[in-house]
């Protein structure tokens, strides 16, 4: 497959749309001793993830790498083999595109408790972050985030809108 | 450490026009249960409209489905003490009580006090002869409390009128935190945001409210003083900080952080002063975390043998193997427990359908509480009678109660958009 790089200088453009721009986010590991800080308050919306170069493989074009979306079934969070080839692509790419940065964002269907659905949705963004940093992409590269049910694609309360609603998002940054 | 204390965005108490109906409609099906007929008579002195005391404390009364309050509107003048009341009358209508009353309110500071009987037909013997008082702005809440004495006399039941409940409202990507008294009315926003709430939890003294937002993109705990608006971030490291429960000293919290990978439980100082401590260690996710009321034990959801389950561990023996309380369904969830802890609600899977589970913790026996289909966030009334918990119906999330035994069902609808995580707080 034609592997397309797209290549955004978008930090300018963003810088001049935010009001408030934000510090980048400390690394991982001084966060992790980190005590709670302070939230500032939202007066203005808060600008999402800094962003500095955006680096992405088309949407939406045919094959593995044009799909960014891995889907599960009720209460399970492992990849399956109809979704592997959709990893292993966006592996490859993170693994030759070494700027490339990806946020996984985990999801379920309405059912069941909200909270246990936060911790499935993160089990789900971590299977796939797994299979990403087996293929070698860099720790840095991947980051998760769990969404539970709170962000439907499908606000249908039936079987295939569940099923829509459970998966993990690729959003690439920038994108 | 230092914490920062910021006013609430979006914070909004609304001082609600006495005459504003409840947001939400209320609907009671009884199946079976014994209702006590009684004429709660128009309070002397009562105003007419905002100050109907009586009517408030009919309204409880009616709602508890554990009595049948007869209709009053035609007595005029209302009795001004019981020599005045038309006992033959309440006799041929077979009432078994009559709530006698009287108001004051002082025009000046607007304290109203309110002095009531509750006198039974048959002996005309006064059963409870009380009053309450507070300002103008708790005339609602002092009828809560008569119908609460009343209540408790009558049935032993104790209180529940005279509290709070709060819950989420969605409207779109609109998320609001409300609270709001136990019958819906005088309801007051917390916080609205364009971000999704989660949890909220009521401090067991019911000043303040933990709960867990999405407004900086990913869930972090915060807390915030009812009163004041006033909140403050105590759960923001990197990944998931959600499902906050108070110790019942309302000085910590366990809390579910991804911080060191997956779901786990940790316990945090509502101050700041500690680093977080983790509670327990598994493979599997571990949240909803719940303090027994004795503070002696901690009930959880995990999956660590498959799909989710309700477990207790006891808290001075963390490292021993929790005890799995919830059989015969693949995923049972959301633990919470009636305040004299003998109690426990959860959610559980059967086939399609996601039902309100109650289990005796004496003897571990549990039954289904609930006929709709996607049951979520039980939790108590202050007295363990009640359990309210949020469902959906015509694809609308509602809240709902079921009577403990089973035989009182109250729906709950708004006008427009979704309830649901709605958490009962103590008596106030």
């Amino acid at each position: 497959m034609k592997k397309t790089l797209l290549v955004l200088a978008v930090t300018s453009f963003l810088a001049a749309c935010s009001s408030t721009p934000e510090e980048k986010p400390a690394p991982v590991a001084a966060q992790k001793t980190e005590a709670p800080q302070a939230v500032v308050a939202p007066a203005a919306p808060l600008a999402k993830e800094p962003v500095t170069v955006s680096m992405y493989p088309p949407k939406g074009v045919g094959g593995a790498l044009g799909q960014r979306t891995i889907h599960y079934a009720f209460d399970k969070y492992t990849v399956t083999d109809e979704y592997k080839p959709v990893v292993d692509a966006h592996g490859d790419f993170l693994t030759s595109h070494g700027m490339a940065k990806v946020v996984l964002q985990g999801s379920c269907d309405e059912r069941g408790s909200r909270e246990y659905n936060l911790g499935l949705g993160q089990r789900r963004a971590d299977s796939v972050r797994k299979v990403l940093l087996a293929k070698g992409v860099k720790d840095s590269q991947v980051e998760t985030v769990s969404f539970g049910k709170e962000k439907p694609v499908n606000p249908g309360h039936n079987a295939a809108a569940w099923a829509e609603n459970r998966r993990t998002e690729i959003v690439y940054q920038g994108e | 450490m230092k914490i920062r204390f910021l006013p609430a965005i979006g914070m909004l108490f609304l001082v609600l026009s006495p005459w504003a109906q409840a947001d939400m409609t209320l609907e009671v099906v009884t199946q079976g249960a014994q209702q006590t007929p009684i004429a709660v008579l128009p309070f002397a002195g009562d105003g007419v409209g905002p100050h109907d005391l009586s009517a408030v404390v009919a309204a409880d009364l009616k709602r508890s489905g554990l009595f049948d309050p007869l209709d009053t509107h035609g007595v005029n003048p209302a009795p001004a003490d019981v020599d005045t009341v038309h006992w033959e009358d309440w006799q041929a209508q077979h009432a078994n009580f009559v709530v006698v009353g009287n108001v004051q309110e002082d025009p000046a500071s607007h304290h109203v006090k309110a002095n009531f009987r509750l006198v039974e037909v048959v002996t005309r013997m006064a059963h409870l002869n009380l009053s309450f008082e507070g300002t103008g702005d708790q005339y609602r809440m002092v009828a809560h409390h008569i119908a609460d004495a009343i209540l408790e006399n009558i049935t032993g039941y104790t209180g529940m009128f005279s509290s709070r409940i709060a819950y989420i409202t969605q409207r779109g990507a609109a998320h609001s935190l409300k609270v709001a008294d136990s019958d819906g009315f005088n309801e007051q926003t917390m916080l609205n945001t364009n971000e999704p709430i989660m949890s909220p939890k009521w401090s067991p003294d019911g000043q303040r409210m933990a709960y867990v937002t999405f407004e900086l993109n990913r869930p972090m705990v915060v807390v915030q003083t009812l009163a004041t608006g006033t909140r403050k971030v105590v759960a923001r490291y990197k990944g998931s900080n959600s499902a906050p429960a108070w110790t019942p000293d309302g000085k910590h919290l366990a809390v579910v952080l991804t911080k060191d990978g997956h779901s786990q439980i940790y316990r945090i100082a509502v101050d700041g002063s500690d680093a977080p401590e983790r509670l327990l260690v598994s493979g599997g996710i571990d949240t909803e975390p719940y303090y027994s009321p004795d503070g002696q034990m901690l009930y959880f959801t995990s999956d660590r043998d498959g799909g989710p389950q309700i477990y207790r561990i006891a808290l001075d023996d963390l490292r021993g193997v929790p005890e799995r309380l919830s059989f015969g369904s693949t995923y049972a969830v959301s633990p919470r427990l009636s305040r004299d802890g003998k109690q426990l609600a959860y959610v559980q899977r059967d086939g399609g359908a996601f039902h309100v589970m109650l289990m005796d913790l004496a003897s571990k026996q549990a039954q289904v509480m609930t006929d709709t289909t996607l049951d979520e966030s039980p939790t108590f009334a202050p007295n363990g009678r009640y359990i309210l918990y949020s469902t959906q119906v015509g694809g609308r999330g509602v809240l709902a109660v079921v009577s403990t035994d089973g035989r009182i069902r109250q729906k709950l609808t708004t006008q427009t958009g979704d309830v649901y995580e709605p958490v009962w707080g103590p008596l106030q």
